[in-house]
């Protein structure tokens, strides 16, 4: 283990050029990945928001009795799809109303009887704020007999599904098309790396060195340069986010960085990513030789 | 110790390196490979430490088949001989000490045991002074005299030279000779393959001829009584 770990450090010590390089690139190439996974998650976040504002609403007939509603609220609330139910009186709306629509305030301070009805107002779980979801939960409000309507606003969770799927299908193919760029890029560097010591390998092997024997410094040094090249593409990463999010004026300031969990994921990925680089390259190398 | 039975090799443009190559060498010898450039010499080398495999025939080399050896067998092969090249093959980041003890570090040997026998080989090729100079700081002889040093530390019972005084001035080549001698004269099997024939004159060892790829000469059969080390 003391000769692997000796091994595979000398040879940054030997190349510094080189390996300087090859960090760099993996760095680099994640850094793409990353930015990537950024606005992904940006995205996705901005997403949720819109999504928190899919609401099922039950219009309630005039005159039910308050007993029914709350019985029926429970009902609702033991829904699977539901987060939860919030009663809405007839006054309440009025005053929410008032509040809420400013251009319509005069015309709401000057009625006589409030035309506003009462309603009950689900909000779907996570994961249930899809339109097939939303239109059976409205389909079942329907079935109670005090209800008078129900609205859920069909076209915009419509849009907001088809927004979804496209952002999830695109992102994952570019996702996947940065990632195998990466992957090719670092094998190459790892290569070059390789033709470097070709003279080194020969020589290992001439002496009687086992291709296990062979492959571990190597895998250990693209694994070492696998890891730094994910923390160097997360200190860009960071650079990248706390630039766009200053510079922005404030249209972009509730942008999120990664979580710990998401940063490991990336050093880890790099990790891996530098050690299947190193075996796939040193596997053919030692085929070759 | 090594046996060549019917040997060809040919290669894949249809190069025919090797002919019907026969011929046994036993525990103790010193061989000479001699002939032109493309007779065959290096090849023989090459199979000998399974380098190449051949197209036909049989070749044995201490016990192992290199027709038929797996793969995972040739670092094995390889740890029982001891290979010098004419161009060295040292690592030029390394000092000599290191690179004779990469030759044991190889093989798991353990860092007390490797530190005494690289200082013995040292010793014995007369380069104990130099043990931390880097090969570009050691003359062609001494390079040569590490490399031989480096095929020695495994107590190999064959050391397998090709050319190994090619690139040497001709003082260092009657050293780096006489240090084979040495090594043949302790008990080790060793085949040289050269095509200088002042020094093949000078030493009146068996010697196997090579001639577009075919054995035109062997002294132990052709002149028995003329060779010197018996087998």
């Amino acid at each position: 283990m003391r000769l692997l770990t000796r091994e595979a450090l000398l040879s940054f010590r030997r190349a510094p050029l080189l390996s300087t390089l090859s960090v760099t690139t993996i760095g680099f190439s994640l850094f793409t990945l990353g930015l990537f996974g950024l606005v992904a998650i940006n995205l996705r976040e901005a997403l949720r928001g819109l999504e928190e504002r899919v609401e099922v609403v039950a219009f309630v007939l005039r005159g039910t009795p308050a007993e029914t509603i709350t019985l029926a609220t429970q009902d609702i609330a033991a829904f699977p799809e539901v987060e939860d139910v919030v009663y809405v009186t007839e006054e309440q709306a009025l005053a929410r109303a008032r509040r809420e629509l400013v251009e319509f305030r005069d015309a709401y301070r000057d009625l006589q009887v409030n035309p506003l009805p009462a309603s009950i107002e689900v909000r779907l779980k996570s994961g249930y704020r899809d339109a097939a979801t939303a239109g059976r939960v409205a389909e079942r409000l329907r079935g109670f007999e005090f209800v008078e309507d129900v609205r859920f606003g069909r076209d915009w969770v419509q849009k907001l599904d088809h927004l979804r799927n496209i952002t999830g299908i695109v992102g994952l193919v570019i996702g996947l098309a940065f990632a195998a760029v990466a992957v090719v890029i670092i094998g190459v560097t790892i290569r070059l790396t390789l033709l470097q010591r070709a003279r080194e390998i020969s020589i290992m092997r001439l002496v009687g060195a086992t291709n296990w024997f062979i492959r571990g410094p190597f895998l250990l040094e693209g694994a070492l340069k696998g890891l730094l090249g994910g923390f160097l593409s997360l200190l860009l990463c960071y650079g990248g986010y706390l630039l766009f999010r200053d510079r922005s004026g404030g249209t972009f300031g509730g942008l999120v960085f990664f979580h710990p969990v998401q940063m490991a994921a990336i050093v880890l990925f790099g990790v891996l990513l530098g050690l299947f680089g190193s075996l796939v390259s040193v596997g053919r190398h030692l085929r070759n030789v | 110790m090594i046996r060549l039975t019917h040997v060809d090799k040919s290669y894949p443009n249809g190069a025919l390196a090797l002919r019907d190559v026969t011929f046994r060498i036993s525990r103790g010898e010193f061989v000479f490979l001699t002939g032109h450039s493309g007779a065959g010499k290096s090849t023989i080398m090459k199979l000998l430490f399974a380098e190449q495999r051949p197209t036909s025939g049989e070749v044995r080399v201490s016990g192992y088949d290199v027709t038929s050896l797996r793969r995972d067998e040739i670092p094995k092969l390889r740890r029982r001989l001891g290979i010098v090249f004419q161009d060295f093959r040292l690592l030029d980041d390394r000092t000599a000490a290191e690179n004779i003890a990469f030759a044991l570090e190889v093989t798991g040997a353990r860092r007390d045991t490797i530190n005494a026998r690289v200082a013995r080989v040292l010793a014995q090729v007369g380069l104990s002074a130099k043990s931390r100079a880097h090969p570009r700081e050691l003359s062609g002889g001494e390079q040569q005299r590490v490399a031989i040093a480096r095929a020695l530390v495994n107590d190999p019972a064959i050391l397998v030279a090709d050319e190994p005084t090619g690139n040497l001035d001709e003082r260092a080549t009657r050293g780096v000779f006489q240090l084979l001698r040495d090594i043949n004269a302790a008990g080790t099997v060793v085949v040289m393959a050269t095509h200088d024939l002042d020094l093949v004159r000078q030493a009146r060892y068996r010697t196997i001829e090579l001639r577009d790829g075919s054995v035109v000469y062997d002294s132990a059969e052709d002149e028995p009584d003329a060779v010197e080390a018996g087998r």
